[in-house]
């Protein structure tokens, strides 16, 4: 177990790699209950996640999610969210662990300045459960009544999953397709027990943290911390399509439109190591031999099996094919700038 | 008893097993468990010398980079031709799997490791 903003998370169960394919091939359970739960309600709730939101939320209907960046007035990630409509009203905003505190008292102060609504940090009403990969759908569907067939991506239901309350949501963080369940933390052991009996002959086996993350890294998805943080944009975090650029005003839309216009100096990007070596958060990007930028995260994918990472490298060097070096302990290893996503599932 | 008592042991996590002046170094069951997977090991080149105390190589798994510190000094003979291709064995039997040979320099450095027992001790913290 690892400490992880406050809980002691499993790092790994049956091993990374193991864990990792089985989410590719089959399928993995993952105990995501660390992750924040605030809900914002009341007549001026649109309104208010309108403005916290980098996304626009009016687009949402009720039953619909969608990522979002919630940024700084410098257009910089105080976080980064998915934000479920639950009713037109009600919004409920699940964030990074470790930044929970730091949201829930940043939001409730816009929302005090943009109107009528109701914060709550309602994190310890939720457990999460997630269960990813090819095989999800068929694992969880004995255990519910709600017909997953009608639940499409990014959307969500309420029903029961072994006689526990919950809400399906056909969302995750592994590039794969699968659901997240938010279950009453009273309930949230029964849920796993159901899923791991209904998921054996499936073969599906628990997930960890480490798991988690080079899953997410293969599909892309940004990590709060490594990629993205209160220095990096969305711009240049290349999440430009989270921003709503036509709604009104939300916070940091003023800067990123300078930028926008500006033009930007870095950007981040994938890359693909050319010689051996495994590039690890924080490790220097070199040109030339001078120092260009630093790599955010990096592993050897157990799926892909190659070496990937993303780094903040200059505009001029961010385009596929551009020849980067990596600084590995005082090493120049080669490297090149590759598309994202490194992994693409094949939708079915 | 996971620990072999005919190994000595660092406070790294790295053994080495005495033949004469020749030795093998690899990491210990403690090391491998908490690497996880390891991807590959980086190792010097034979004719290499190595010191006691200081970094020869580095071992990579999924999860993080650390670095082999040397049990003792010497000259490295032989590196284990079986870890390019399948690094995974250090996972599966880790006191069996020698990273590197060396024709130890000094045979009085070994009083300095940590026998079975002790680190089994240490171990468990």
């Amino acid at each position: 177990m690892a400490p992880y903003a406050g809980w002691d998370m499993p790092v790994e169960y049956s091993g990374i790699t193991n864990e990792h394919l089985a989410v590719r091939t089959r399928a993995g359970l993952f105990d995501v209950s660390h992750m924040g739960e605030i809900e914002i309600a009341g007549k001026g709730a649109l309104e208010a996640v309108q403005r916290i939101s980098s996304n626009d939320a009016g687009a949402l209907e009720t039953g619909q999610a969608h990522y979002a960046g919630l940024l700084t007035p410098d257009g910089t990630f105080l976080d980064d969210m998915l934000v479920y409509r639950m009713a037109s009203s009600h919004f409920l905003l699940v964030v990074n662990a470790a930044n929970t505190a730091k949201d829930f008292a940043w939001i409730s102060e816009q929302v005090k300045i943009a109107g009528d609504a109701a914060v709550v940090d309602s994190s310890s009403r939720y457990a999460l459960i997630a269960i990813q990969g090819p095989a999800a759908r068929e694992v969880l569907q004995p255990l519910t009544a709600v017909d997953l067939g009608e639940i499409r991506y990014y959307r969500f239901a309420h029903g029961e999953v072994a006689a526990a309350r919950v809400t399906i949501s056909r969302t995750g963080y592994t590039g794969e397709d699968g659901y997240e369940i938010f279950v009453p933390p009273n309930m949230a052991d029964r849920v796993w027990q159901a899923l791991t009996e209904s998921g054996r002959s499936a073969g599906v086996i628990p997930c960890g943290l480490g798991a988690r993350d080079t899953l997410r890294l293969e599909a892309a998805m940004r990590l709060y911390g490594n990629d993205i943080d209160e220095s990096t944009t969305a711009l240049e975090a290349g999440l430009g399509w989270t921003i709503a650029w036509k709604k009104s005003a939300f916070i940091g839309r003023e800067r990123l439109i300078e930028q926008r216009e500006r033009g930007l100096s870095r950007v981040l990007v994938g890359f693909e190591m050319l010689e051996r070596g495994i590039a690890r958060p924080g490790y220097v990007v070199r040109s030339g031999g001078d120092p260009v930028g630093t790599v955010t995260s990096g592993t050897q994918t157990p799926y892909l099996k190659k070496a990937i990472g993303m780094a903040y490298v200059p505009v001029p060097l961010a385009a596929p094919g551009s020849a980067i070096d990596i600084d590995i302990r005082g090493r120049a290893t080669k490297a090149q700038v590759v598309p994202l996503p490194f992994y693409k599932r094949v939708m079915g | 008893m996971p620990y072999p008592a005919d190994l000595k042991y660092t406070k790294d996590h790295e053994w080495i097993r005495l033949a004469g002046e020749i030795a093998e170094i690899g990491i210990t069951e403690y090391a491998q468990d908490q690497l996880g997977d390891v991807i590959f090991v980086e190792l010097p080149d034979p004719g290499r010398r190595i010191t006691a105390g200081e970094v020869f190589g580095s071992i990579e798994s999924v999860k993080a980079v650390s670095e082999l510190f040397a049990p003792m000094s010497g000259e490295v003979t032989e590196v284990n031709p079986a870890l390019k291709d399948h690094p995974e064995a250090v996972n599966a039997k880790p006191h069996e799997t020698w990273m590197v040979k060396i024709r130890v320099s000094d045979p009085q450095q070994v009083a300095s490791l940590l026998d079975s027992t002790q680190y089994e001790a240490q171990t468990r913290g």
